[in-house]
């Protein structure tokens, strides 16, 4: 308690030197917190956006099929039959059939993908109930970037050539009765979302689809021949871009928080080599050396309680309101082909920010230990007369 | 006058009766179809702006392998192609590799020609893929033509429907259209310069044209073309690519 107290009266004696330092330590906690929080924040919108438009709690896949490979798809499309059929009919798992296509928007050729789905599932967000509430023969949804890169809008006529099983060419007008609008850029660019039952006439496969989406994790149930890949499996990619961002961040904060503990390293050492008549007299008055050493010690870190208070002083009003209004992030940011909404709300979870408050009091104690090590090698007469050690 | 016009209709039926569309596929088939041939082509490119012309030299062998080795200009110049049966590969010089072609790749066109991959690998005998229908007769330019409209027999087949008009005495087609199952117009090709080439009458000169795009489409000239000679083995082996 002592050390305490003499740690806090010394800081707060030594004036501009102690809040200039605090003042840095405490702009790198607030950084490290909002860096962490943005990164968390847009972490948990894209893992919540996936699974709400893309991936579901999980996913079966046609054996042949690799969503990384688009040389697969010709080839990934089974027959649903038995325990899936009747999980279809439960409405848990909701089937996908894909295959590749031209589309001939005013004269040009672009390469997409038909993806044919019930239009009554309820399991992803995509606004399919508009395929099954218009009378167009072949109405198809789209997202707003495929809008935006075929020029496209409601109630277009777009050409669209495909192959069926067979390999036989086949070509017709679709309509567009909606465009949605959606974060996850897998499930948009270069799509054609058309009603399941009239993409498997078109290609002739009936009652066959190439994954199914669903509702709840399957880890337990007999899905064969259907793969069964769950949510992690799904996200992994995801998190490997989550973990590589914040790599990159540590970089940045790591180089902020390390000028904040040079100023208190170098605070410490001159504390030390101007204080040693006062070294002696701790010793001299009875203190042990690792007393001393303690009092040093804290009086360094003590520097990072001040700076989690400053920090918290000027710190949670700016967080709090980047947590309201979200940060919004460039246009261009959507065409790195991951989940990104148009602004990001940041997410201070209890356990970053006690571990941000760790990391500050921990490092700063150890730059302040390092130099005060000194002490317990000093001869307190010596000290006591103020000779230089 | 309407007597006339009916004899004239029914002389019309007799003579497209005369006419047997197998056969004349099948005569066809003799022309275009060979077991082997060598040529040098020009593909000329029509693009809304310019056009541009790439040089090759081709060699096959019946309809399932192929070989194409680009001339000019400089920057495709050494680009390779060879195609066994449903298998296409692609070397390109600048970047020393060779990669394969499938899935949605084959619909890309070749070189931004009015042809896609896909184009260049069917190269069956219409006789073997195609049940032939006389449906009349029209004048190309100077030339008599059948018209006959060919519904596939196979299941594997790109297009489930042609028109294609026949020359009445040479046996060549000198226009054909695609169609996709829907009844679509696809592509169509022009077939020009009809030469005797080694005994056989032979269209030099097609002109393709992609009616789903807009261009003016793109011209195909060949030349020095030589049927039926010895090409080696080695030739259609991907080990030919890089040489």
């Amino acid at each position: 308690m002592l050390s305490m107290q003499l740690a806090f009266r010394n800081l707060i004696g030594a004036g501009l030197r102690t809040w200039l330092n605090v003042t840095v330590l405490s702009f790198a906690f607030v950084v490290i917190v909002f860096y962490n929080g943005m990164l968390d924040g847009w972490n948990m919108q894209a893992i919540n956006d996936t699974r709400d438009w893309e991936i579901g709690k999980g996913q079966l896949w046609h054996a042949s099929y690799d969503r990384y490979d688009p040389f697969t798809i010709q080839d990934s499309h089974g027959g649903i039959s038995g325990h899936i059929r009747s999980m279809v009919a439960a409405g848990r798992v909701t089937p996908i059939l894909i295959t590749q296509a031209s589309a001939y928007p005013a004269g040009r050729m672009l390469n997409v993908v038909i993806k044919g789905i019930d239009p009554d599932q309820r399991i992803l967000e995509l606004p399919t109930q508009s395929l099954a509430q218009t009378t167009n023969e072949l109405p198809a949804i789209i997202g707003k970037r495929m809008a935006s890169r075929a020029h496209l809008k409601k109630g277009d006529q777009v050409l669209i050539r495909w192959r069926d099983k067979n390999g036989t060419f086949d070509a017709r007008e679709i309509t567009i009765v909606s465009i949605f609008d959606s974060n996850v850029p897998t499930i948009d660019n270069g799509q054609f979302w058309i009603p399941l039952a009239k993409m498997q006439q078109m290609t002739g496969m009936t009652n066959e689809a190439t994954l199914l989406v669903s509702r709840e994790p399957l880890n337990n149930e007999a899905v064969e021949p259907w793969i069964y890949k769950d949510e992690k499996y799904l996200l992994k990619e995801f998190g490997e871009i989550m973990q590589q961002k914040k790599g990159s961040n540590k970089i940045i904060y790591g180089l902020l928080l390390s000028i904040a503990l040079l100023g208190i390293f170098d605070s410490q050492v001159l504390s030390i080599f101007r204080r040693q008549k006062e070294i002696g007299t701790y010793i001299a008055l009875g203190m042990t050396r690792s007393q001393v050493l303690k009092v040093f010690t804290v009086e360094g870190s003590a520097h990072s309680i001040l700076a989690l208070g400053l920090g918290a002083l000027y710190g949670i009003p700016v967080l709090a309101y980047l947590h309201q209004r979200g940060i919004p992030m460039p246009k261009s940011a959507d065409d790195a082909g991951i989940a990104i909404s148009e602004s990001i709300i940041p997410l201070y979870s209890f356990g970053m920010v006690l571990s941000t408050i760790l990391l500050v009091v921990i490092s700063s104690t150890i730059v302040s230990y390092l130099p005060a090590r000194k002490i317990s090698r000093m001869n307190p007469t010596d000290a006591l007369k103020g000779k230089i050690q | 006058m309407k007597t006339l016009m009916i004899i004239g209709f029914v002389f019309l039926g007799v003579a497209l009766r005369a006419q047997d569309p197998k056969k004349i596929l099948d005569k066809v088939d003799q022309n275009m179809s060979s077991e082997n041939r060598m040529f040098e082509s020009t593909m000329t490119i029509h693009g809304k702006r310019n056009s541009r012309s790439i040089s090759s030299r081709s060699w096959s062998e019946g309809s399932q392998k192929s070989f194409t080795e680009y001339l000019s200009p400089a920057s495709e110049k050494g680009t390779k192609m060879l195609k066994l049966e449903k298998q296409l590969w692609i070397y390109s010089p600048t970047t020393d590799r060779t990669i394969q072609i499938s899935g949605h790749m084959l619909r890309q066109s070749v070189m931004g020609s009015d042809l896609s991959y896909e184009d260049m690998m069917e190269d069956r005998k219409l006789t073997d893929v195609y049940a032939a229908k006389l449906v009349g007769e029209e004048k190309i330019g100077d030339r008599n033509t059948w018209v006959l409209e060919l519904t596939a027999v196979v299941e594997d087949i790109a297009y489930y429907k042609q028109k294609v008009w026949i020359d009445t005495e040479k046996y060549v087609p000198l226009r054909q259209e695609l169609f996709a199952k829907s009844g679509q117009i696809l592509k169509r090709m022009e077939l020009q310069e009809v030469k005797m080439i080694e005994s056989r009458w032979f269209p030099t000169l097609v002109i393709y044209k992609d009616m789903l795009k807009e261009g003016k489409g793109t011209e195909f000239r060949m030349t020095n073309i030589k049927f039926n000679v010895k090409i080696p083995d080695y030739i259609f082996t991907k080990a030919a690519l890089k040489q």
